[in-house]
């Protein structure tokens, strides 16, 4: 089978998971290579579980649905809950540090995503900003380039500073990992 | 120049293919998963010097389309499952009155408000016989967010050639997908444009009359100096009621051999690997996207199966079926609903084949592996 790449950002409506969904599968695109971006939501406009879809691969995607994540974000700990079986063997969960760990037979990477959004950056609402910096320097499945350009194609006007802060906030906490 | 590639969603896609083809009026009242469209029409009508109004229903905006289409706009509404109930009226104006028009449908769970958010392909008969009477109608349905664009330029050509209002049937998956698209050059598409008299040969203009022997009369928009009478009564050439037993069956025959004398040019699907199949799956839309995952699967696995998918239903290409070989033993019609195209596929198929339905209807885009399972059964029970 050709090689496919499937992430799932989940959490809550309102974190910005669809947003950070685009940009990753924008900067595929950029670095040359093929994306889908799906998304589920309930009816309301805040809160209730949200998530965002991102499927990156060198080939033309037929099916555009994820069903077994490599990777999985979980920034609230009813999405972990909700998602965390269904993962693909050598998946990857990358969970923010407000959630109680449980065991999965999964590599968990447990880092301050939301905290360093609000205590570093000064707004909480660039959470997912740094998620995208978490999944880009951990996974490697965009080019740290093509997700700044990404980020500044789709941010707000007069956000752009401070999302790019956000964002190598996130590298940076991979990089202190090691 | 075609544009470089990007990613875009699919409602957005129907937009830019709608501009391409010319739209420019759009009037709609905003749902759930159709949304997005209204959205980009307003910003980018005004753009290319097109108008946008949100009208106070669906109903108002199915009516606003009909008279600026009337007055020589190519002219398109989009919907969801509820507003595309109250748009079923006026739908069936169009048909009778012959007005060019584009509705967009982006099917969401139902009956009634059902589930806004979540995907199923439940109107599909809704789309061909939604509104009362014998009529003709193009239902187009896309699986592709770049077939999106090309669907809907097709569906204002076709509308526009046919004098029929066209149905571009979507699903939330595909309207909300977004994909890496790249986007032809605008000036290598073909438009096609409403047929027009030649005034200056005739001298008393019929609107309703088949002055070419193909059906379709040739349109005078309003405003363009010749007035005549449109209503949503049986009328004869002039445009004006008659309830004459003649005069009724030469309309409805009309109305109805302009698109089935012309099936050919209408209907379009693709096959994949039917050639040797002995199981094929028939899809359309969303869950055509997994059946082909599922043929791919299959495939690798020396299964002889393959796949027809549609990308007109109706007229429905019953010509898709009189094709298949003689190894076909099953076929697997997929779709999101408790099964509608199926007897449709029943009534082509003539009792030849094994027909099995495969029925996603709980909010979620069928998967590759329940297409791959479901062709297991089957191919193990014939």
């Amino acid at each position: 089978m050709e090689e496919r790449i499937e992430i799932r950002l989940s959490g809550s409506g309102g974190q910005g998971l669809i947003l950070a969904g685009i940009i990753l599968a924008e900067a595929a695109i950029l670095d040359g290579k093929n994306a889908v971006q799906s998304q589920s939501y309930g009816p309301e406009a805040r809160g209730g579980a949200s998530r965002a879809e991102v499927v990156i691969s060198s080939r033309e995607i037929d099916y555009p649905k994820v069903t077994r994540p490599q990777i999985l974000l979980a920034l609230t700990d009813e999405a972990f809950h909700k998602f965390k079986d269904n993962m693909a063997e050598d998946g990857i969960i990358i969970l923010d540090s407000s959630i109680k760990k449980v065991d999965t037979s999964n590599k968990i990477i447990q880092l301050p995503i939301i905290e360093t959004a609000r205590k570093d950056i000064g707004k909480s609402m660039v959470a997912n900003i740094v998620a995208v910096g978490v999944i880009t320097e951990l996974t490697k499945v965009v080019s740290r380039q093509a997700a700044e350009k990404a980020i500044l194609n789709r941010v707000p006007k007069g956000t752009e500073d401070l999302n790019i802060r956000a964002f190598y906030a996130g590298c940076s906490l991979v990089e202190n990992l090691s | 120049m075609s544009s470089m590639p990007r990613l875009m969603q699919g409602n957005e896609a129907c937009v830019e293919g709608a501009i391409a083809a010319g739209m420019r009026f759009y009037a709609g009242y905003p749902i759930t998963p159709s949304t997005e469209i209204a959205e980009l029409a307003a910003e980018k009508l005004p753009k290319v010097g097109g108008k946008f109004i949100q009208m106070e229903d669906e109903i108002a905006s199915m009516g606003a389309v009909i008279g600026a289409s009337l007055a020589g706009l190519k002219a398109m509404t989009a919907t969801s499952g509820p507003g595309f109930s109250l748009k079923q009226e006026n739908i069936g104006f169009a048909c009778l009155t012959e007005v060019p028009c584009v509705i967009v449908n982006v099917q969401r769970g139902g009956p009634s408000t059902g589930q806004p958010t979540l995907p199923a392909q439940g109107d599909v008969m809704q789309a061909r016989w939604g509104t009362h009477g014998d009529h003709p109608i193009i239902v187009l349905s896309p699986s592709y967010v770049r077939e999106v664009f090309d669907l809907t330029v097709r569906a204002f050509n076709l509308s526009e050639k046919y004098r029929v209002p066209c149905i571009l049937l979507m699903d939330e998956v595909v309207g909300h997908l977004r994909e890496k698209v790249q986007l032809p050059d605008p000036s290598s598409l073909k438009i096609i444009n409403r047929k027009k008299p030649d005034l200056s040969k005739i001298s008393n203009y019929n609107p309703y009359q088949d002055y070419d022997g193909d059906g379709i009369p040739p349109m005078v928009n309003f405003g363009e100096g010749v007035p005549y009478h449109v209503t949503g009564l049986i009328h004869d050439i002039t445009g004006f009621p008659s309830t004459k037993p003649e005069v009724t069956e030469y309309l409805i025959t009309r109305l109805m051999r302009k698109i089935y004398n012309n099936i050919d040019d209408i209907v379009e699907y693709e096959k994949h690997f039917t050639e040797d199949a002995e199981t094929v799956i028939v899809s359309f839309g969303s869950p055509a996207r997994s059946a082909i995952r599922a043929v791919k699967i299959l495939r690798s696995e020396g299964e002889n199966v393959g796949l027809i998918r549609l990308k007109t239903i109706w007229p429905f290409p019953r010509k898709a079926f009189r094709e298949l070989p003689l190894t076909v033993k099953n076929i697997i019609v997929a779709e999101m609903n408790f099964g509608q195209l199926i007897e449709t596929v029943e009534a082509a198929c003539e009792g030849k084949f094994n027909i099995v339905g495969l029925n996603k209807y709980n909010g979620e885009l069928m998967s590759p592996d329940e297409v791959v399972a479901k062709v297991r059964e089957v191919s193990k029970n014939a």
